[in-house]
This record gives C-alpha cells, structure tokens and sequence, in this order.
C-alpha cells in the first residue's frame, strides 16, 4: 500500500534500508541516493526526449494535413529508433577551418543545458531533486545556456550563413530575455519566494494564471523567442541562410541540436506550468504524490502543443519586426504590468487580502487590473500602433464560360 | 532531502556526460572518408569565397548594449521581489521610481532611434 501511495518515496527508503545493511555511513549513503536520483531523472529525460521525435512529427504531419510516420509499429510509433541509427551511422563532417573544440561542444550544449533545467523543477509533491531558493534564477541563467550552445555553433562553424544564424540569434535572445525575466519577476513577487516549489505552494488557492494572465502569456511568447521556433526562427530561416546555425552539422551532433530543440519546448511547458499552471497541483495529488507527476505532464504537453501550433500556423518575421515586437511593445507592457502588479500587490496586503487568507478576491482584483491593461493596450494599439493601409486588391481575371451555342444533340 | 547543491552538482556532471558519449559513438560505427571537397565549407554549390569571419552590423552590438541595461536592473529587482513581504508601500514606491528610470532610458533610446533596424 505504501508503494502504491508514493512509488518514489518507497524505493528511496528501500534503498536507503539496503545500504544502512552494508554498512555504509549516512553521509555516504545520501550521495549515493543523490547521485542514483539524478541517473534516473536524466536517463528518463532521454527516453521521453526520444519519444517526444515522434510526438512532435506525427503533430506536425496532423497540422500541415499529412499523415506523417506510420510505418513502423502501431502509428509509427517506433519511429525515432530508425530516425536515431540513421543518424549515429551518418558520416561525422567537420569542415575545415572550424574551432574544433568549440564546434564540438556546441551540440553538448544545447542539449545538456536543457537536461540542467530539469534539475529544479518539482514532479510532484515531495517528489522533487531539490529546491533551492533561487530557482527562478537558476532556470534564466541556466536557460540562456542553451542560446550559448547555438551561438558557439554558429560561431565556430568556419560558415558565412552559421555566423548570420549565430548574430541573429544573440539579438533575439538578448532582447526576449528582458520580457522573460520581467514576467518571470510577476510569480516571485505573488509569491514571496524564489523556490519553485514555494511558487507551486503559493498556488494552492488560485492558479497565478488567473491572476496575472498577461505575464503567462509574455513568458509564452518569450519561451517561443528563446526556443528559436517559428514565428521567431530567425536562426535557422531556410529561405534565407539555409540552416542558419546547424548548417555544418552531419548526424548525430545536428541530432543533438534537434533533440536539444524539442525537450527545450516541453522543459518551458513544464516551466510555465510550474509558474502559472499551478505545477503539480491538481484533484488528489497530495495524497497519491505520484498523481502530480501525471499532472505536470499534462500541463506541460498541452503547452507543448501550444508551442508546436504557434510554430507550424505562423509566418517567419522579420529581424525588424521581431525586434521592433519585443523593444516597443512588449518589453514597455511588462515593466508597466510589474509596477502596477507590485503597487496593487502591497496595496492588496495593506487592506488585508492577500493570496492566502482571500485567494478569489485577491485573483479577481487581479484579473480585472489585468483585463483593464489590456483594454489600455489595445486602445493604445489602435491609436500609435503600425498602420496597414488596406490594399483593395485588383479584380482578378475571373475564367468566364465562353457563350457558346447551345449545340444541338439530336 | 539532501543536500541541495550536491543535486545539482550531479546534474551539472552527468547532463554534458549523455551528450557527449552519444557524440562519441559514431567515431566508432560511421564510416569516415574524408576528402578535401567534402570537408569544404558549405556555400550554396560554390567554392568558398573570402573570409568567413566576416564585420556585422553594429545595430546587433547597440541592441546588445540596451540589454545590458535591463539584464543588471532585474538582477536588483529580484531580491526586491522576495523581500517584498518587509517592505513598506513607501519602499515599493521606490522600487517602482527605480524601473521607472529604466523606463525612461527605454524611452530615451526609442527617441533617439537606437530601437530602429535601418
């Protein structure tokens, strides 16, 4: 029964009881329960990575109204085992004139910064690796990692395109970054603390998402820049630079960037549900520990597939316009949203609601500040924002049936 | 649980570890052919032309320089937010007076056309 409550809990007293018997010291013994913890929570990573190749094909297929791969197993679904061989067996090009170490360590990067942000996010309840108290810090400096591992492929790639990829890549990380940061600043100061798991705990009576939908929605956005998926693909624009950054990767290193790509998207789902979705949190999931897992997930795979639909329904945008998106609008809209949620915050707990004691009141004073912001916004908008003069195209050709007449059959 | 940054070490050990022997496998089943056509630089079928090294547009270096800006500001901002239980209104006023500022050199570089990509 007490396997049945808390798998992970169990397992770990299991193991601790069996190495207490070999006669190991405690300090010894939490290492290695540390170290074998951090085994399986990378090594599970990996394996849902594979899997999420198929996941985000057979997406995709569905979006762009194909089929996508259904050849091997039911669905397809053993499809990344061949797409992984083909790529280990792939001749390994490096050209000449590359930064050797540089080029090598660059698809390190990008995937083993990706495992790194896994480190703070909590599964479920207790069952999380740790939880430090700057855990918000930790996912920005540990998630521009990643962006590094681009930069330094496109960088030490000895290639006129990787270089473009690589430049574009520093800009659009470089100003993402500000709105990030800012939106990430929103959860920390409803919450008080910086812990992750304080921020999910904080989120008890009302999901922040509620209370501060316009933060969710500039993380998503930023998280959509930071990931270099379409409308922000600026890095790899094929029509453009060809590949952009991976243009000089053959096989499994470009598998690495792919893969490194794809677990990224789910780590923000993850990151994003974490922060406004309310994490594990979910009917039952502080008696069944393990539930809260399932419900993360969950979370984190529909914002994945948010993250898909955003990238495969829209247009690439300009340099121009991204910058221009993020300097002058989307950056100015999350300052102004964290000083009115910082005054209305102290505000709120001067009047005595705060999130704990009334969480519907606090929330729906939020929202409704919130909603009044966005009306600002688009009025705004409608009045400084770019103008499009409309184009009333040109009456096209119309094929008109020529009068013929009418023949006579009989 | 355990330590916390022992985790983390850990972490930091074996997430470049995974990456790396997949990396290293295909020195040792891929075939390995190289000729000095195949190793050249990719250029769209031509030869490569010129330095690849080449000068870039320095409004990348300006937008850079107006992240510095904000990067060092939310790094103060961040310890503002988790004391935000001890402070008074009067010091969230100025916590505010000091994003405004920033907002004002925003501003600044917006008027001056920093933000513009000519």
């Amino acid at each position: 029964m007490a396997f049945l409550h808390d798998p992970i809990t169990f397992i770990a007293n299991w193991l601790q009881t069996l190495l207490a018997g070999w006669g190991l010291s405690s300090g010894l013994i939490s290492v290695i329960l540390t170290f074998f913890g951090v085994l399986v929570a990378a090594l599970m990573l990996l394996v849902l990575d594979f899997s999420l190749v198929w996941v985000e094909r057979k997406t995709v297929a569905r979006l762009q109204d194909r089929i996508g791969p259904n050849r091997i197993g039911p669905f397809g679904i053993f499809q990344p085992v061949p797409d992984v061989l083909k790529l280990l067996i792939k001749e390994d090009i490096t050209p000449e004139g590359a930064d050797k170490i540089v080029y090598n360590l660059a698809p390190i990067f990008g995937l083993g910064a990706v495992l790194l942000l896994w480190a703070v996010i909590p599964f479920g309840y207790k069952i999380l690796g740790t939880d430090i108290n700057v855990g918000v810090l930790y996912i920005v400096a540990v998630g521009a990692l990643g962006t590094l591992g681009i930069i330094m492929a496109g960088w030490a790639s000895n290639n006129k395109y990787g270089l473009l990829g690589a430049f574009r890549m520093v800009a659009q990380m470089v100003s993402f970054e500000v709105p990030m940061v800012i939106s990430l600043l929103i959860p920390v100061i409803l919450a008080r603390t910086m812990g992750i798991n304080g921020i999910i705990e904080a989120q008890g009576g009302m999901w922040f998402v509620i209370v501060s939908p316009i933060a969710a929605l500039i993380l998503l956005i930023s998280a959509q820049a930071e990931l270099g998926r379409a409308p922000f693909d600026l890095a790899e624009a094929e029509s453009e630079i060809v590949a952009g950054f991976h243009i000089e990767y053959t096989g499994i290193k470009f598998g690495m960037f792919y893969a490194g790509e794809l677990l990224h998207a789910l780590t923000f789902g993850a990151i994003i549900s974490a922060l406004f979705l309310g994490g594990w949190r979910g009917p039952g999931a502080e008696t069944f520990p393990f539930l809260g897992v399932v419900y993360l997930f969950i979370k984190a795979f529909i914002l994945y597939f948010v993250i898909m639909w955003l990238k495969y329904s829209l247009p690439r945008l300009r340099i121009d316009q991204m910058l221009n998106f993020n300097w002058k609008f989307l950056t100015p809209l999350a300052l102004i949203l964290l000083i009115l949620t910082a005054i209305l915050s102290k505000i709120l707990e001067n009047a005595g609601i705060t999130l704990g004691s009334s969480p519907l009141l606090f929330s729906g004073l939020f929202l409704m500040m919130n909603l009044i912001l966005v009306g600002i916004t688009v009025l705004l908008l409608r009045a400084y924002g770019p103008k499009h003069p409309k184009v009333i195209a040109e009456p096209r050709p119309v094929a008109v049936t020529p009068e013929t007449p009418a023949t006579d059959i009989s | 649980m355990h330590n916390e940054w022992l985790f983390i070490g850990f972490f930091l050990i074996l997430a470049p570890t995974f990456p790396a022997i997949a990396i290293l496998i295909p020195r040792f089943i891929a075939p390995r052919k190289p000729n000095p056509i195949k190793m050249q630089t990719y250029e769209c079928g031509l030869e490569t032309y010129g330095k690849s090294y080449i000068r870039f547009k320095v409004q990348y270096y300006v937008y850079a320089l107006v992240f510095l800006i904000f990067d060092v500001e939310t790094v103060f901002l961040y310890p503002w937010a988790v004391a935000f239980d001890q402070l008074k209104l009067f010091a969230v006023l100025e916590g505010v007076l000091f994003i405004l500022i920033l907002v004002t050199g925003l501003i600044y570089a917006w008027r001056k056309g920093i933000l513009e990509w000519a």
